[in-house]
């Protein structure tokens, strides 16, 4: 089933006496709002639940989620305690809550209210019964709009985390003037490889890039269509008129190339980086030449 | 729209500066090449920075234009493709092959002082 | 767009080379609105420029449609660029790279396919040609 389609099972209607005992179990709940939240507060504490929480923010949170599950009973809508889950799992994932933490304190809460309605009403089994047909249903989508929520918001900040660190996994380094080298690292899909291309391609304008070197030494493994994406970006630099030299291609790659029949011809690939580096300098027109020995100037003093 | 022709020493600077209909491109080679004896020109250089699109008829006809002046004893760079009108070229198989391309215009003027100089030095 | 959520579909005529460069400049800006990159605008302008050529090469008039494609998670381009000429007698060797009879480099129709996300091509002598080309954004 779907997140969505969990969330969109509505609480059922009730009919006239089951909206008269729900208004009696909201008021019960009320009355006993302080002694039923310290039980709560106790029993998350107990459960080493919320353990990235003091007992004063655990205590602050229950009061809010206490009134707003109450709430939630009362007026058989979710949509004030939709938007206090959002708040508030934007506010404790940061902290590291996790999911089977606030799946947890919910089930805590629906839990100690059983108990205190059973309590109440034990001693007539019928009116038990109807007690918890009017409260386990409201009770379970309460929890589920809660759940949901929470794992909605999480998703979401995991999104935006792997786009930072797609973003910073993949720099495009100047190293000299008119030099930029890419270091690739990790798993390329096909999206990624785009995204690298056109952010290279960007950056050898930017930069007034002569010479690329594009190190896959990080790269494991590339299938056909990422390999299909190196070939591109080589073409497409000579295009804006830069050398692409690729260093690092592991056998397994090199494998691949051949089986897509890459023209060879075209590309100008170098066992290492250092290697690279070297025959870039070359291309540029530097001359590395060792400083070990002493300038002769030096030596007459 | 005609594409102006500059000659700056030994080079004629022929700069696009919006979108050209096929004509325009045509009428563009007719006069380098006409232009490259008449100037005694050694390099052409075509700046392509404004276009936003090339396609087979564009790239087929720059490489016309290559091989053309280099029948008329000159060389061309072109300068100036866009990262994203170069991504679409190569997708779609345009490579420009045999036609040396660089950044910008500055760089292409270095790149044929580098070449004259060292052919001149041998 | 209309309630059924097809937005209306941008007709450019094509009888002469402005026309060319009209079309593609529209379907720039229609890929820009719906959210694709300039990279994937420029692959799109690219396809209906080499389209817009063909009908003008091949059949001297028709136009080309723009229309904006819509699934439940992403939006894209169709390009539908018809046209009421001979018709392309060998259609499977008008989609190999380097053929072509109007002595031109004969990498458009190959060109297209390999950039855009699904192509289809229908050519009879008596119907003329039409090409439709969808591109995704991705």
């Amino acid at each position: 089933m779907t997140l969505s389609e969990l969330e969109e099972r509505s609480q059922p209607n009730l009919d006239s006496a089951g909206a008269a005992l729900m208004r009696e179990l909201v008021t019960h709940l009320a009355q006993h709002r302080t002694a039923l939240r310290e039980e709560w507060v106790d029993r998350i504490t107990d459960a080493h639940l919320l353990g990235a929480m003091t007992r004063e923010e655990i205590f602050a949170e229950a009061t809010s989620v206490y009134d707003t599950y109450v709430e939630a009973l009362e007026t058989r809508t979710l949509e004030a305690l939709e938007a206090y889950a959002q708040n508030l799992s934007e506010r404790i994932i940061p902290r590291g809550v996790e999911t089977h933490e606030v799946v947890g304190i919910v089930l805590l809460l629906r839990d100690v209210l059983a108990r205190s309605l059973f309590a109440k009403y034990h001693g007539d089994t019928s009116i038990l019964n109807r007690v918890f047909d009017v409260y386990e249903p409201a009770a379970n989508s309460i929890a589920i709009t809660v759940a949901v929520g929470f794992v909605r918001e999480r998703e979401r900040v995991i999104r935006e985390q792997q786009e930072a660190i797609r973003e910073l996994s993949t720099p495009v380094l100047q190293v000299r003037e008119r030099l930029l080298i890419l270091p690739m690292i990790g798993l390329l899909d096909p999206h990624r490889a785009r995204q690298l291309m056109e952010q290279l391609l960007r950056a050898i304008r930017a930069n007034r890039a002569k010479v690329v070197v594009l190190d896959i030494t990080g790269v494991a493994v590339m299938d056909a269509s990422v390999a299909n994406h190196m070939i591109l970006t080589v073409d497409s630099a000579r295009l804006l008129g830069a050398r692409v030299i690729v260093t690092g291609l592991s056998p397994e790659i090199a494998q691949t190339l051949v089986n897509i029949g890459v023209d060879l011809s075209k590309m100008n690939t170098v066992g290492d980086l250092q290697g690279g580096i070297e025959e870039a300098e070359r291309l540029l027109g530097y001359k590395v030449v060792p400083t070990a020995e002493p300038p002769p100037a030096a030596m007459a003093l | 729209m005609q594409v102006p022709i500059l000659k700056q020493g030994p080079y004629l600077i022929a700069t696009i500066q919006a979108a050209l209909t096929d004509s325009d491109i045509v009428q563009l080679r007719d006069a380098l090449v006409d232009q490259v004896v008449r100037h005694r020109a050694r390099g052409v250089i075509i700046d392509v920075t404004a276009l936003d699109v090339m396609d087979s008829f564009a790239t087929g006809t720059l490489r016309d234009i290559a091989q053309m002046v280099r029948l008329r004893g000159a060389e061309t760079v072109i300068v100036g493709i866009q990262p994203d009108v170069a991504l679409a070229m190569v997708q779609m198989g345009l490579v420009l092959e045999g036609v040396t391309t660089t950044l910008d215009l500055e760089e292409s003027l270095a790149y044929f002082q580098h070449k004259h100089n060292v052919l001149g030095r041998s | 767009m209309n309630p059924a959520g097809e937005a209306t579909d941008l007709s450019v005529a094509i009888q002469n080379e402005t026309d060319i460069v009209t079309a593609r400049m529209r379907g720039r800006a229609l890929a820009l609105q719906i959210g694709f990159s300039p990279a994937q605008a420029t692959l799109l302008a690219t396809a209906i420029s080499e389209l817009a050529r063909n009908i003008l090469l091949y059949a001297q008039r028709g136009e080309v449609v723009l229309s904006v494609l819509e699934n439940s998670h992403q939006a894209g381009v169709s390009v539908v660029a018809r046209d009421v000429g001979p018709g392309i007698a060998d259609l499977s060797r008008a989609l190999e790279d380097g053929y072509s009879t109007s002595g031109r480099l004969g990498l458009g129709l190959p060109g297209v396919r390999r950039l855009a996300d699904s192509f289809e091509i229908r050519s009879s002598p008596e119907g003329g040609t039409i090409v439709v080309v969808k591109m995704w954004c991705p």
